[in-house]
């Protein structure tokens, strides 16, 4: 009963969170409905074509992302075929999420997953595609040195935080950009030059690189969200069981105390930025093994910006960033289904996430609107400033 | 110079000693670089005429390697001239501007060797790109010297950008467009306002999330209106440039700065009353005492979070007024996500200039005029990949936030929310 309760009330928050900003969001899709408007003269007409056009875009929502009806015969567990586009698309959220939480119970905000899971991409494609190794080891390869890359883009900011104290928050936003540079830079040099193509796209990454396929060749999901499950509980058990990570939350609650204490507070920065940069760079290599296949100009896509929503979401917690993984995830395979089947634009999946963010962020508000008093409060990150 | 010496630099003087090392150095680079390795004994051109300027030298030729050899040693003489300066214990601003000049008209001699370059077309294209980093830098000082950290100066101009774009072509009149931009910008400040100081969140955090609510706002409605009804909702009117008289025919600056639109005349006017209000006004004190010690502020009676509040709308107004320069200043039609990151490239310039509103629009300036240069010589062509000059006002900030170039240090209380009876 005690845990029932206590489970309640931690996912009581993310879960109003949730259920606001899909109401907003879905007076977005209704007021930007022409067919909606042309019901105004009727107020009931008008709500009930509102709810129609935002029921319809969230039930394609669902199926995109967990069960298909139209698919699911003859063989039922054919429907599932979204939940595994579902897992895809949660594998790289769920790194990059755990990156930026890691950093988040260190004190630091790592802005910084972009750049570094662009390098993270760029070191499995290069190994993906330009060397030959036998299978297993070729994807292990592939995969250390995109941590490395990440890992040392990563590090590179704690050094200068260590070293200078310039703010984490401005080297990585700069940083984010130069690295999105030096990738199209990169595409538009020979040996990244695909045979035939004009456009910034690499060669494809050897068979023997790719991620094994763990329910059959026409399902996508892949062992990327076995690494990424893995990786969490690794980054539970270091926040949670080991020294380092003990040393990691010291500093994050209070730097000045734990230096006191004898913490190597520049080596704890140092550490924290690489190992984040290393777990951003593991999620590019997962979309690029796992799924994508090649580098793209694109290949940061929106990572930095969804792995800081997972990560507040997840209240800076591995379980948590799990789980808001899966959702987010579950928000982008839907997506896509939505914007084919409802001409709802899947870029409404942006308006709910910041919305969800939203309403995390300031629980105040949310206990406001529904009118709880109790409730858990605390997104397990402390207001700082630039000098902070 | 002696370890006594060296110790009794101030800080100002340091980082003076700092910049007189890198023009040597950097002198020296330009020597060797575009005179001992060149690319051919050609021609560099420059144009020096827009429209019917008073001008006496319509162009100007030079050989490529006699120019960039001549510039060169320009630089380095300029460099010898701030080491003397900073022995004399002076400011050194003249001198570094000259090298500025030398410096790139010596890289320019060599990249534009056998080409024509329009250096007055090329120094209004950067004032132009430079336009929205001014406004984003202005709210950003406003914003952050009153103790808000404002990361949502992308959110706020694109907010100004789709509306006065939108609102433009659904009226078809620009002023329209103009009057309701630095409202959109308001809107989104006002969020920043309400949930920073009134619900004390994490204003970084606050300020990522309002981008990606304003981009994804924008991005939805573009697919879902501005598309399909394009003749309606997204095919607004652009604001024609104006001359002031007599001042447009002032050679060479006469049809940069006063041959424009109104939005860019008005950035002169938010510039100057931003100068002087912020150091020399009660308003601009009061900012300030709020950005740096609220405590002290309080206790004199400066209702701190209203001063924030206030200012915090006052700047997203401003970047909203700047958003107006990507719709109806320049193209008319609304683009997705059109603002481009131009928005942290404000951020930058903001921190790149110290906080300081002449700071900030320098370093807009330059940002915009290296922005501009690089799609002009992208155009004709030379050996620097172009994502690397995209890169330099990024790289240039971290410099400037490591300092290498003395440090930069940010308003004491920016980005603490204040909370009476709670001293920081």
């Amino acid at each position: 009963m005690k845990f029932f309760r206590k489970a309640v009330s931690t996912i009581a928050l993310p879960g109003l969170a949730f259920l606001s900003a899909l109401f907003v969001s879905g007076l977005l899709i209704a007021f930007s409905d022409p067919a909606v408007l042309k019901l105004a003269h009727s107020p009931l007409k008008f709500i009930g074509g509102a709810f129609a056009a935002a029921g319809k875009a969230y039930l394609a929502l669902f199926e995109g992302a967990i069960f298909d009806p139209n698919l699911a015969h003859p063989n039922i567990f054919d429907g599932f075929y979204p939940l595994s586009e579902t897992l895809v698309a949660a594998a790289p959220l769920i790194l990059t999420g755990l990156s930026v939480a890691l950093a988040f119970r260190a004190g630091l905000f790592n802005i910084g997953a972009q750049g570094q899971f662009i390098f993270g991409a760029i070191g499995a494609s290069v190994i993906g595609f330009k060397t030959t190794m036998p299978v297993g080891i070729h994807v292990i390869a592939a995969i250390v040195t995109a941590m490395v890359f990440a890992g040392l883009w990563g590090g590179f900011v704690g050094l200068l935080k260590a070293k200078t104290g310039a703010h984490e928050v401005i080297v990585t936003i700069m940083l984010n950009y130069v690295a999105s540079y030096f990738l199209l830079w990169l595409l538009s040099t020979t040996p990244f030059l695909r045979k035939g193509r004009q456009d910034p796209i690499a060669p494809p990454v050897k068979e023997s690189a790719r991620l094994p396929h763990l329910a059959g060749p026409n399902l996508r999901v892949n062992l990327g969200i076995i690494i990424a499950l893995a990786a969490a509980a690794g980054v539970w058990w270091l926040l949670n069981r080991s020294t380092w990570g003990f040393r990691f939350r010291a500093v994050g609650a209070n730097a000045a105390a734990a230096r006191t204490a004898g913490i190597s507070v520049p080596l704890v920065t140092t550490l924290v930025m690489a190992i984040a940069g290393a777990l951003a760079g593991l999620g590019g290599a997962v979309q690029i093994l796992g799924s994508e296949y090649a580098l793209t100009a694109g290949a940061g896509g929106t990572f930095g910006f969804d792995a800081i929503t997972v990560a507040l979401l997840g209240r800076a917690n591995p379980i948590g960033t799990v789980f808001a993984a899966l959702l987010f995830g579950g928000l982008r395979a839907g997506g896509l289904t939505m914007q084919a089947n409802t001409d709802t634009p899947i870029d409404l999946i942006l308006v709910i996430q910041a919305l969800v963010v939203l309403f995390i962020a300031a629980p105040a508000l949310v206990k406001a609107v529904f009118r709880i008093k109790q409730l858990k409060v605390g997104s397990g990150v402390v207001s700082k400033g630039w000098n902070g | 110079m002696t370890q006594v010496e060296v110790l009794s630099l101030s800080a100002p003087e340091r980082r003076r000693r700092r910049m007189v090392v890198m023009m040597g150095v950097l002198g020296v680079f330009a020597l060797v670089a575009f005179f001992i390795i060149p690319k051919q004994h050609d021609k560099a051109t420059f144009g020096f005429v827009m429209d019917k300027e008073w001008v006496a030298v319509h162009e100007w030729a030079i050989d490529s390697r006699h120019g960039s050899l001549g510039f060169a040693i320009l630089a380095i003489l300029a460099a010898i001239l701030a080491y003397f300066q900073f022995r004399a214990r002076k400011t050194i601003r003249l001198a570094s501007a000259l090298f500025g000049v030398s410096f790139l008209m010596s890289f320019l001699c060599w990249a534009a060797s056998g080409k024509f370059i329009p250096l007055t077309g090329l120094l209004q294209g950067g004032l132009l790109l430079a336009v929205p980093l001014i406004y984003g830098a202005m709210a950003g000082v406003l914003c952050e010297r009153s103790g808000v950290i404002n990361i949502a100066i992308e959110g706020q101009l694109l907010a100004g950008a789709f509306a006065s774009g939108v609102l433009a072509s659904l009226t078809q009149k620009t002023w329209i467009g103009l009057l309701i931009a630095p409202f959109a910008g308001a809107l989104i400040a006002y969020l920043l306002a309400v949930f920073a100081i009134k619900f004390a969140i994490d204003q970084v955090i606050l300020g990522f999330v309002l981008n990606v609510l304003v981009i994804g706002l924008t991005d939805f409605l573009y697919k879902r209106l501005l598309i399909p009804y394009q003749a309606t909702w997204n095919s607004g009117p652009i604001l024609s440039p104006i001359k002031i008289p007599v001042l447009w025919k002032i050679p060479i600056l006469g049809p940069i700065l006063f041959d424009q639109t109104i939005i860019v005349y008005l950035m002169y006017v938010v510039v100057i009353l931003i100068h002087v209000g912020l150091f020399r006004s009660k308003w601009g004190l009061r900012m300030r005492a709020a950005g740096e010690h609220p405590t002290a502020a309080e206790s004199v009676g400066i209702n701190v979070n209203r001063t924030r509040f206030r200012n915090v709308i006052l700047a997203g107004a401003i970047a909203g007024l700047g958003g107006a320069y990507f719709t109806i200043g320049a193209v008319g039609p609304f683009g997705k996500e059109m603002t481009a990151g131009k928005g942290f490239i404000a951020l930058a310039a903001l921190i790149f200039g110290r906080w300081s509103p002449l700071g900030a629009v320098s370093a807009a300036l330059i940002f915009g005029f290296a922005d501009n240069l690089q799609g002009v010589l992208s155009i004709i062509g030379t050996a620097i990949p172009s994502e690397f000059m995209l890169m330099a006002p990024y790289v240039a900030t971290i410099i400037a936030v490591t300092g290498f170039v003395g440090r930069v240090r940010a308003p004491a209380a920016d980005g603490v929310p204040y909370k009476r009876g709670e001293s920081v």
